[in-house]
């Protein structure tokens, strides 16, 4: 299988296959103590690395291409989904997907950002960068979710809004507006799990919500470190200072007060171990919808509200 | 031809340095023409010969639109504080300064209460020569504050938008700003308070991803810039060029997203016949 490897992975990695080498041999000789000894080793050498991430690395993990995306939480987390297509108005956006789904048995909507793992699945769900038409589905199913009374879930994960020529025709800027708009006034609770890469208003556009979490090893800022490398530095060549200056990481932003939670990942990342990252963030997400089911709907809204607008700093 | 060339650039160049035109003679960016100051200023600042709209600053258009005397500006003084010690190619703190020392302002936006044809409003209007217009916590703090006024004493607001989006600077806070712009616009609307947005050039980015779109009425001025992604990205994106017109207010017209292009000079008496029709005045 070709898996992708990244640069501060290799150590890891290696030493991982060294270890499943040896266990070839364990039945002809004597080795069980070198395996146990080479064990530890990866296991302190995979604490020392991911204890140690710089922000740039966690980049590089949000965007890991064997993470698990939306339609994979939904399938390890869920039962009975169904999912749901079009905007009613002009297509269906393949860079969100939305639909129903039991989580432990709470009906839910969920709706998420969709990105691909190959080069044809990619150019199907434009690497996750959704049009137009994809915001207006996701407000279509929230209002739907809101007419039912049933809670919202959303799942962030975009390099940013399509940034393309139709996309402007058909208001890309106006149709996250909207977005945003009402989604700060849906009668039911909504809760924003940021799953990989939050880039911008194109991750925003389906990001207001009553309790934002975020996994351990991914970002969410106003602009991505390369673009704002080119902008600031003139120069694609300062995507690492540019991803310290804009402190994007999970324990930075939950410093800040802009999320509520940090989902644990497994030891190495999500894409190490799918189904245990799946596990993690269903319990959380079961805990923080029975608590949310509890508030009334006019109380939810102004939670919601309110926290947004406490947001940012100023001096008088 | 040579020397003509040169001498050309670098009379346009002195041209675009410049935010708001000052001095006795302009030049219009547009056709060329040489405009005195006080012709500019009773055309509104738009040229006489071709109708280009000059980009103005926030007190500049606060005085086109309101009754004379009647602003009261809120908030003046709020300025950054610089939330996550950002520095690039200099301190984000030095910068800030800087564009204190040069405008004049605190930062790229301006709200206050005043009147437009004795109807009582709430301002809003930003300034893009305080870092591109940009959106941080500022910003987004005093238009979500004035649509709180607009709330509060049940009159309209009237934003005046001139951004190239969400300040870099303030990282995610300054994306929260969308959010919370569009939640106080959302309360806003609930209550039937009015909403009238004018967008100026340029308004793209995070600005008109929030509260520049959501007008009960969208007007624009003639030719100016609107869009989510800049120009430059959308080429690079689709490795052509783009068509002629392509985001200037007449498109965004065209494709439905502003209800009118409407030229400056003609913008306060097209204010005051519509607040007449949106506002009902309640005891």
């Amino acid at each position: 299988m070709a898996r992708t490897v990244l640069e501060f992975e290799k150590p890891i990695v290696e030493l991982e296959q060294k270890v499943e080498e040896m266990r070839k041999y364990a039945d002809s000789l004597d080795i069980a103590d070198e395996i146990r000894i080479m064990e530890e080793k990866v296991q302190s050498l995979r604490k020392s690395v991911f204890g140690n991430l710089t922000r740039w690395q966690k980049v590089q993990l949000a965007r890991h291409p064997d993470r698990p995306y939306t339609l994979d939480y939904i399938e390890m987390m869920t039962t009975d989904f169904v999912e749901l297509h079009g905007d009613r108005a002009f297509s269906d956006d393949r860079a969100i997907v939305g639909g129903l789904a039991r989580l432990d048995n709470i009906p839910v909507m969920i709706i998420g950002h969709q990105k691909g793992r190959d080069t044809k699945s990619n150019v199907y769900r434009n690497f996750g960068m959704p049009n137009p038409e994809g915001y207006r589905k996701a407000l279509r199913l929230m209002n739907l979710a809101a007419k039912f009374n049933r809670p919202v879930i959303t799942m962030l994960d975009t390099p940013g809004a399509f940034p393309g020529l139709e996309a402007e025709e058909r208001g890309q800027a106006q149709a996250i507006a909207r977005n945003l708009f009402e989604m700060s006034r849906l009668p039911v609770p909504i809760i924003v799990v940021i799953i990989g890469e939050g880039a911008s208003g194109g991750a925003l556009g389906i990001g207001v919500g009553n309790r934002v979490l975020m996994l351990e090893n991914t970002w969410y800022s106003v602009i991505s470190p390369e673009s704002c490398s080119s902008i600031l530095w003139r120069s694609w060549d300062f995507k690492e200072q540019a991803a310290e200056a804009l402190k994007l990481t999970a324990p930075d932003l939950l410093h800040e007060g802009i999320i509520d939670r940090i989902v644990p990942e497994p030891l190495g990342g999500a894409h190490r171990n799918p189904a245990q990252a799946a596990e993690i963030l269903k319990d959380i997400l079961v805990g923080e919808l029975k608590k949310l089911q509890k508030i009334k709907p006019d109380k939810l809204i102004d939670m919601r509200v309110e926290k947004f607008c406490k947001m940012g700093e100023w001096e008088k | 031809m040579a020397w003509f060339r040169r001498s050309k650039v670098s009379i346009q160049q002195e041209a675009q340095k410049k935010d708001i035109p000052d001095g006795m003679w302009n030049k219009c960016d547009r056709c060329g023409e040489i405009i005195h100051r006080k012709q500019l200023e009773e055309q509104s600042f738009t040229c006489a010969k071709c109708g280009h709209h000059f980009r103005i600053g926030a007190a500049e258009y606060i005085a086109l639109l309101l009754d004379p005397g009647t602003f009261r500006e809120i908030d003046r003084k709020m300025r950054s504080s610089d939330p996550l010690n950002f520095t690039d190619t200099k301190p984000y703190k030095q910068r800030i300064k800087e564009s204190i020392k040069k405008t004049g302002l605190f930062d790229a936006v301006r709200i206050g209460t005043g009147k437009i044809g004795s109807v009582p409003v709430v301002v809003s209007a930003m300034d893009f020569s305080f870092i591109g217009g940009s959106m941080g916590s500022v910003v987004g703090e005093k238009v979500a504050r004035a649509s709180e006024r607009a709330l509060k004493s049940r009159i309209p607001l009237i934003v005046i938008s001139s951004s190239g989006g969400a300040r870099m600077m303030e990282g995610a806070i300054s994306l929260m700003q969308l959010a919370k712009t569009s939640a106080r616009l959302a309360q806003l609307a609930e209550a039937r308070v009015p909403y009238i947005s004018i967008l100026t050039d340029p308004t793209t980015g995070g600005v008109t991803a929030s509260f520049a779109m959501l007008g009960d009425i969208n007007i624009a001025e003639p030719g100016a810039l609107i869009g989510f992604a800049g120009p430059r990205v959308i080429k690079q994106t689709i490795g052509r060029d783009l068509p002629q017109g392509f985001q200037r207010a007449e498109f965004q017209q065209e494709h439905g997203f502003v209800d009118m292009v409407v030229d400056r000079k003609e913008m306060r008496e097209k204010l005051i016949i519509l607040l007449k029709y949106l506002w009902i005045h309640k005891k």
